[in-house]
């Protein structure tokens, strides 16, 4: 076990380390951000004046290894836009991306699963069938266009909700949030929705595949047989049966929540570290795009591994393969 | 009655006619083949059947700028489906922009597929210390969502068609190594790879003359739908700013354009294109849905 935890902590810090090469040299390669920063008019000591301050002027692997430096002291350089960390800065939108993304599970468990449900049950009904094909819709629609529609029929067309912003936020235990507010779950809902309708589409697939499954199996017919009600068999014993893959994926798809929430959060104006991200890209904000990068590539391979680790203990099979190999 | 006879009366069918036959027996995927087909003519003829080259700028009036759909033109055709901010028929532009959108999701699709497959079959036929390392690639790679892969190559790379193309085969190989690797390790162990290993057939033939086509049915399946997931994701990061420049609109950059008009009510900028896009990409998904039932021999009734 200690072995395995070890080999691939060793692995985490090996590909952390290399995507911070590739991302590192990728990022540096391309564009040069000091004829964005400087007025136009500003004469060749001015530029190198800026070329100087922004530590541009020296060689490439000079560069990367300071960045490694301040990287292991969790400073990632500053933003060229806003002159602040640029850590803080997306450490600081966080918390906006992290409330878009939970509201966005919440949203894809409530209505995934009871729908999921109810065409496993009754797989040849019309509504079933409207739900599957819903679901495919949802897999196949691309996020960016829905969210346009979202925002030309609720917002422009009908103008119930608004379609940018965060609205009013309220702090709870500290934390500045929308969902405290009436205001924010007006702003939050259009995004949340946008963001979940790929993660509602797995919900229904996973627990009708699910249902359809545990319907057949002895421990139903053996339930009915002692004529216990079917709202009881559906609700205790198949639910319990099939929440438990159903609740492990969904949680796994936080992740990707967080990775897709950069589409929603452009065209929704929500103002996280997605758009943050888009933002630094095009204003060639280059110490903040790699920042970033370099906390998803953390962050996933943090999830990957807690995952390896839980697994290999639930399934003491993952870990004898693993060494073999 | 002699035997040839009989053998006459017996209609012969060869594999691919037999394919052809069950994948038309549904009327969803007919149609969803019908509707590719139409709009890859579309596309491929776009320079033939449209009024006006769009990015010619000799033949875009500024004048014509976000005119409803069905509005005239000042050279006289009807706009039948409006036209942007600039000014171009976009009824052109989608045609035009169909081009690239397609042609870069075939591109990367087909190297990606290339790429994956030889290094899937490599995994599969040798086997050992080369396949532990491909596969553990392989799988790290796929712990990462394709479309934060992607989004963070173009993050990292820049803008243009190479670029994006390079981000999309970055982030899909690993589906074409997994799914070659898995049907090839069924597929060497079949009596016929000893056949040939008997006959003394070179590994290289054994492995693209004998497995590879063994292979294919569920490369053609994962093949499909990741075409459509590229031009899907090449829209996106499109619609985002970070995919391809304005010089090279594809759908995705016809959506972004049209975005800024949307809140004041000019609903067919974004629109138009965006209804292209979801006939391209639920087509072929529809079209994979059906090969994949079609090529399963375990999904036959």
């Amino acid at each position: 076990m200690t072995v395995f935890v070890i080999r691939r902590l060793l692995q985490a810090f090996f590909v952390v380390f290399l995507m911070s090469v590739i991302v590192f040299f990728g990022v540096n390669i391309v564009g040069d951000p000091v004829y964005m920063l400087v007025s136009p008019d500003a004469d060749q000591a001015d530029i190198e004046a800026a070329i100087r301050r922004l530590g541009l002027d020296r060689p490439i692997w000079d560069q990367y290894v300071l960045f490694l430096k301040g990287a292991a002291q969790g400073n990632l350089g500053d933003s060229f836009i806003f002159g602040e960390p640029a850590l803080k800065l997306i450490l600081h939108h966080m918390p906006a991306t992290l409330e878009l993304a939970f509201s966005a599970l919440v949203l894809a468990i409530v209505l995934g699963i009871p729908l999921g449900l109810y065409s496993g049950l009754y797989p040849d009904h019309m509504v079933s069938k409207g739900i599957m094909a819903g679901s495919i819709l949802g897999f196949s629609l691309p996020t960016f266009w829905v969210g346009l529609m979202l925002i030309l029929v609720f917002a422009v067309e009908l103008g119930w909700l608004p379609s940018t912003g965060r609205g009013d936020t309220a702090s709870v235990f500290g934390i500045e949030t929308s969902l405290a507010t009436w205001d924010g779950l007006s702003h939050i809902f259009l995004p949340a929705l946008n963001l979940a309708l790929l993660k509602i589409s797995l919900a229904i697939r996973l627990t009708r595949a699910g249902v359809r499954e545990a319907m057949g199996q002895d421990y139903v017919k053996y339930a009915r047989a002692k004529g216990i009600s079917t709202k009881r068999i559906i609700f205790v014993h198949v639910m319990k049966n099939i929440m438990i893959p159903v609740v492990t994926v969904m949680g796994l798809e936080f992740g990707s929540l967080i990775g897709f929430s950069v589409v929603t959060e452009t065209i929704f104006a929500w103002p996280g570290m997605g758009k943050l991200l888009i933002d630094a890209i095009l204003q060639l904000d280059r110490p903040v795009v790699v920042a970033y990068l370099m906390i998803m590539v953390l962050f996933f391979v943090l999830i990957n591994l807690v995952v390896d680790i839980l697994y290999s203990i639930l399934d003491p099979r993952v870990r004898l393969q693993d060494q073999g190999a | 009655m002699s035997v040839s006879t009989v053998q006459a009366e017996v209609k012969v069918e060869t594999p691919f006619q037999r394919l052809r036959a069950e994948f038309f027996e549904s009327r969803i995927a007919a149609t969803a083949f019908v509707v590719f087909t139409v709009i890859v003519l579309l596309a491929v003829l776009a320079p033939w059947i449209t009024p006006q080259n769009p990015y010619d700028l000799a033949q875009v009036d500024v004048l014509d700028g976000r005119l409803p759909p069905g509005s005239e033109a000042f050279a006289g055709y009807t706009m039948w489906l409006g036209s942007d901010g600039a000014g171009r028929d976009l009824y052109s532009a989608i045609l035009y922009g169909l081009r690239i959108s397609i042609s870069v999701g075939l591109a990367s699709g087909v190297i990606a597929l290339a790429i994956g497959m030889a290094i899937g079959l490599i995994a599969a036929y040798v086997g050992g210390r080369t396949e532990a390392v491909i596969m553990r690639v392989v799988d790290l790679q796929l712990s990462f969502p394709a479309s934060l892969v992607a989004l963070m190559l173009v993050a990292a790379l820049g803008k243009g068609v190479d670029k994006i193309i390079l981000a999309l085969v970055v982030a899909q190989w690993a589906y074409y190594a997994r799914t070659v690797r898995a049907t090839a390790l069924v597929e060497r162990r079949k009596e016929y790879v000893e056949a040939a290993q008997c006959l003394g057939l070179s590994r290289m033939r054994i492995v693209f003359r004998h497995i590879l086509p063994n292979c294919l049915a569920p490369l053609i399946v994962v093949g499909t739908v990741q075409t459509a997931h590229a031009v899907s994701l090449e829209a996106t990061l499109s619609f985002l700013g970070v995919g391809l420049p304005q010089t090279e609109p594809s759908l995705g950059v016809l959506i972004a354009n049209g975005f800024e008009y949307m809140l004041s009510g000019r609903y067919w900028i974004s629109v138009f294109p965006g209804i292209a896009l979801l006939l391209t990409v639920a087509s072929i998904n529809l079209v994979g849905d059906q090969l994949r039932d079609v090529l399963n021999p375990r999904l036959k009734k």
